[in-house]
């Protein structure tokens, strides 16, 4: 558009909720900075089999001759291994990026899970009162009390490998912590004049839950959320290094860790080093985005 | 005469906060001799518990002094270094806080905390330090000290532990002992009690009292001199019965109005209208000025703190002088 | 105080009872027994034969009193792999573990502490801003992937400290302990680092928040009013009061520490109960995960007794309550 109509206004910038949440955000340059990582991360996840330089999975492509190269050496094929390779001559660059499109999938994947089945658990338990709350609330208290680690590898031993039984151990310990904070900010906001007003309506009860009760619960269940995506990536990856997780043919980046262990011990640090660095630097961009999120939604911390 | 106990001369203690500067004293000035008490009185937020930390030595930081002087028996305060001012806490100057709920750290023992008090500041035994807690209990009304030692903060009802704070402040016989309104979370009895055992340990040491607090009644009763606050600034200072019996500033007035009295029973109370200022960026001029009955144009100049009849002193250009019946 | 542990005793009992029941029906009714101990050529009358024996024919809630029977009496079933007792398998390597965790808690107490308190007094200070944000590093540090580059370094490269096991022990109770020698020290620097890793952090928040809170309170004003030094205000009035909060939540964590240190030890092959629970995972020795769940369970129980019995010794207020 090269010009507009005579007379009309530039609309006024009106301070909408979500730009006031953002310009609060973006005060810390740290958070911002966490962000901008993890975006760049996740896009490498998504786009791996476009830019990464081989394919891992595909063993046509793998020479086991290229095996246990240092970074930076050249390949039979004049191929240049940035990161090295790892005992089957699998380029460590792209097995980085293959495996954290597993890792993130794993842990975004089970953090909606858990929160669609702790978020609407809590809100039942919260709307419902009496018997219900307290069998939902003697539940979480009992998964809670119980250590994740453990609880996942019972889960997994019975289960068996595989993404989806990681999924569902993940799941399994991870929800309790949606239910206990949608269940608290819930019974919080259920005694405001809103709720009253649009029960005075006669809106049907799942209006009420959806429409009104749950928009206002929503902030501390975004932290939560970001907390745990990163929690849920951290135990897939122990889980998958003590050989539980996730099979072999679809190494995340845990498992891509203990693939290098044996390696270690002869000075080969670069088959367990560099996948760890990835894993690293994911975690930390969420906490970091994590950490400056509760500070913003938190309106106890108010100024 | 001889040098007072404590004189504060145009004391400033400001807030460097993020939203600005916070004058929370802004030129406070009174005197208190030996064996008298000093009534400071004002509502909350005019500065007396900052002018009660100044005199210790206790402004935290984003606030420090900035101004003026506190001469106690003749040395200025304000000069003197931590360690310095360390040796003369809890020993020559002594302070008692509002809630006594809060005062006493609750995971410490009674005689923990008294000890630690002695040790401080004087080279005696454990065994002799604990003798003196036991008779400063003893000396403040607490029934068999020898047992109340041992127990905890908690075990106390709010009115003893005012008592074992009080007693806290009398363990070195100090010259003057700061008393941060130590009453006002206390039931009206036991007030009373803790009230008239001040007057008499005052009297018996010639300890010197300045006694925070935003009840008048309270001063009345007890104090010799008053001193007014109103946002940072002493608005009026005299001999308790003359300015309560014949305010000059219009704050004070105000202030004597609003107070529940069998004389005016049935009268509705005067009540000061508004409410008190942010000390945050307070503009020059009187700060009462926008609540005052009398303001005029020339209030918005800063008024002088002026002797408007012989010891008594008011920061206001339109004094009450017409109720005032000279000495 | 008599009431108050009879009470949570019975409360104790009721959460073991409740966790027997579930691991009961997790190892018992999922998995089927008879395909694991009754060999693949046996015929259908000795099948039979060794259903009866081994009491699956009965109904559930039948064999659950069995099972809680024996239990009981300290028979968990015997390991397939080492057809040893299960719970004597555990027990024997729960030392290892124990020093471990108890190694883990005071590393993290001994740098939590100070670091919190330093970050906690001082919170402008460039230090502290670099203590919060390494205490957020450590949050986020995976841990098993630590234990290998603490490996890689001191181990492998720099020839420090020796790499994995237990190292040289000494037998003091019955149970063998690595803590008491030079060797056994040597080898269990790492590994009690590693699993501090995440206490440490907490240590340090906890700490930190605990001083900035503390600091504000009137007593510690009005124990600087008495005249007091600042090193006895800080380590006598404001100490006293964040121990409180730390060591309940450490005290808490200790099971979550035992439990968790099923990674370190597989990272650095200590041959305490997490090992064994990886290895019988990995190969199904039902028995024995039987066994050592419900030793956790059982720990667990006691670690909150513990710890609330310290808190009462600690803060003089719950004390009071507990007696009435």
């Amino acid at each position: 558009m090269s010009s507009t109509t005579a007379g009309s206004v530039a609309p006024p910038r009106v301070e909408t909720p979500f730009r006031r949440f953002a310009s609060e955000f973006a005060e810390s340059r740290l958070a911002l900075f966490g962000l901008a990582l993890f975006t760049l991360i996740a896009l490498v996840a998504i786009f791996a089999p476009w830019i990464a330089p081989q394919n891992p999975y595909d063993l046509a492509q793998l020479d086991i001759m290229d095996g246990r190269l240092e970074p930076g050496s050249v390949g039979g094929a004049d191929f240049t291994y940035w990161l090295g390779t790892d005992d089957q001559g699998r380029d460590m660059l792209s097995g980085i990026m293959y495996g954290l499109r597993i890792s993130l999938l794993v842990g975004a994947g089970s953090a909606v899970i858990a929160c669609l089945v702790g978020a609407s658990l809590g809100m039942i338990a919260a709307y419902a009162g009496g018997r219900t709350d307290s069998l939902i609330m003697r539940l979480v208290d009992l998964q809670l009390s119980f250590p994740a680690i453990l609880a996942a590898l019972m889960i997994l031993a019975f289960l068996g490998k595989g993404i989806l039984n990681v999924v569902i151990a993940l799941v399994v310990v991870e929800w309790a912590y949606y239910a206990r904070t949608v269940r608290g900010s819930a019974l919080v906001e259920r005694r405001r004049e809103y709720i009253e007003a649009a029960q005075c309506l006669a809106l049907p009860t799942r209006r009420i839950i959806f429409r009104h009760l749950l928009p206002n619960c929503l902030p501390p269940l975004i932290v939560v959320a970001t907390m745990q995506v990163a929690r849920a990536i951290a135990l897939e990856a122990t889980l998958s290094f003590l050989g539980l997780g996730v099979p072999i043919t679809e190494p995340s980046l845990g498992l891509l860790i203990a693939n290098g262990y044996e390696y270690m011990l002869s000075g080969k640090y670069w088959i367990s080093f560099y996948p760890g660095i990835a894993l690293l630097v994911t975690i930390v961009s969420i906490n970091l985005v994590g950490d400056q999120l509760r500070d913003v939604l938190n309106p106890r911390l108010k100024r | 005469m001889t040098t007072p106990t404590l004189e504060a001369r145009n004391l400033r203690t400001h807030f460097f906060t993020r939203a600005g500067v916070v004058k929370a004293v802004d030129d406070v000035s009174f005197t208190v001799e030996r064996g008298k008490v000093l009534g400071l009185v004002g509502e909350s937020g005019s500065g007396k518990t900052v002018t009660g930390f100044s005199i210790l030595g206790l402004v935290d930081p984003p606030g420090r002094i900035v101004g003026g002087q506190i001469l106690f028996r003749g040395t200025d305060l304000a000069t003197l270094s931590e360690a310095e001012m360390r040796r003369l806490r809890g020993n020559r100057i002594a302070m008692i806080f509002q809630d006594p709920m809060m005062t006493l750290n609750p995971v410490l023992r009674i005689d923990t905390q008294m000890i630690e008090t002695v040790l401080a500041h004087a080279k005696v035994s454990k065994a002799e330090a604990r003798q003196r807690a036991r008779d400063a209990l003893g000396q403040v009304g607490i029934p068999s000290p020898e047992e109340r030692l041992q127990a905890y903060p908690h075990q106390f009802s709010g009115g003893m532990r005012q008592r074992v704070a009080i007693a806290i402040a009398l363990l070195h016989k100090p010259d003057l002992i700061v008393a941060d309104e130590p009453t006002t979370a206390l039931d009206v009895t036991i007030q009373g009690q803790i009230l008239a055992e001040a007057q008499k340990l005052c009297a018996q040491y010639g300890t010197a009292l300045i006694w925070i607090t935003h009840d008048l009644s309270v001063v009345a009763g007890l104090a010799d001199d008053i001193a007014v606050m109103y946002a940072g600034k002493v608005v009026e200072s005299g001999p308790v019965g003359e300015v309560l019996d014949a305010p000059l500033h219009p704050y004070t007035n105000g202030l004597i109005g609003s107070v529940p009295s069998r004389n005016h029973r049935g009268a509705p109370l005067s009540q000061i209208p508004g409410m008190t200022p942010s000390l945050l960026n307070l503009p020059p001029g009187c700060a009462f000025r926008a609540r005052c009955p009398r303001a005029e144009a020339r209030c918005a100049e800063p008024p002088p703190f002026a002797e408007y009849l012989p010891g008594r002193h008011a920061r206001c250009i339109h004094p009450h002088l017409d109720q005032a019946v000279p000495a | 105080m008599t009431v108050f542990l009879l009470r949570r005793l019975i409360q104790a009992a009721g959460v073991v009872l409740a966790m027997s029941l579930l691991v009961f029906l997790g190892v018992y009714a999922i998995g089927d027994p008879v395909e694991i101990l009754i060999s693949p050529e046996a015929d259908q009358i000795e099948r039979e034969r060794a259903v009866k024996a081994l009491g699956l024919d009965l109904p559930l809630w039948q064999q659950y009193l069995v099972f809680l029977g024996r239990a009981l009496q300290g028979d968990l079933g015997r390991s397939f792999v080492f057809n040893e007792p299960a719970l004597q398998l555990i027990l024997q390597r729960m030392p290892a573990t124990l020093e471990l965790a108890f190694g883990a808690t005071f590393v993290a107490l001994l740098i939590g502490l100070p670091l919190g308190l330093y970050a906690g007094l001082r919170p402008k200070s460039p230090l502290s801003k670099g203590i919060l944000a390494g205490s957020i590093l450590g949050f986020s540090l995976p841990t098993f992937w630590v234990g290998l580059m603490l490996i890689m370094v001191f181990a492998v490269q720099l020839g420090w400290l020796p790499s994995t096991g237990r190292g040289e022990t000494v037998e003091v109770l019955g149970m063998r302990w690595s803590f008491l020698t030079r060797d056994g020290l040597a080898h269990m620097v790492m590994p009690a680092l590693n699993l501090s890793l995440f206490k440490i952090s907490l240590v340090i928040r906890l700490t930190r928040a605990g001083v900035r809170e503390t600091m504000l309170m009137d007593y510690v004003k009005f124990a600087r009013a008495k005249g007091l030094s600042p090193s006895r205000v800080t380590f006598v009035h404001v100490f006293k009061n964040i121990l409180i909060p730390v060591v309940t939540v450490v005290g808490l964590e200790f099971g979550g520490t035992i439990a968790f240190s099923v990674v370190t030890e597989s990272v650095f092959a200590w041959p305490g109960m997490g090992k064994l629970i990886i290895d019988s995972i990995n190969v199904l020795d039902r028995p024995v995960m039987v066994a050592y769940l419900m030793i956790i369970v059982l720990l667990f129980i006691t670690i909150n007794l513990v710890v609330d019995i310290t808190y009462s010794v600690l803060d003089p207020r719950v004390r009071l309550e507990g007696k009435s």
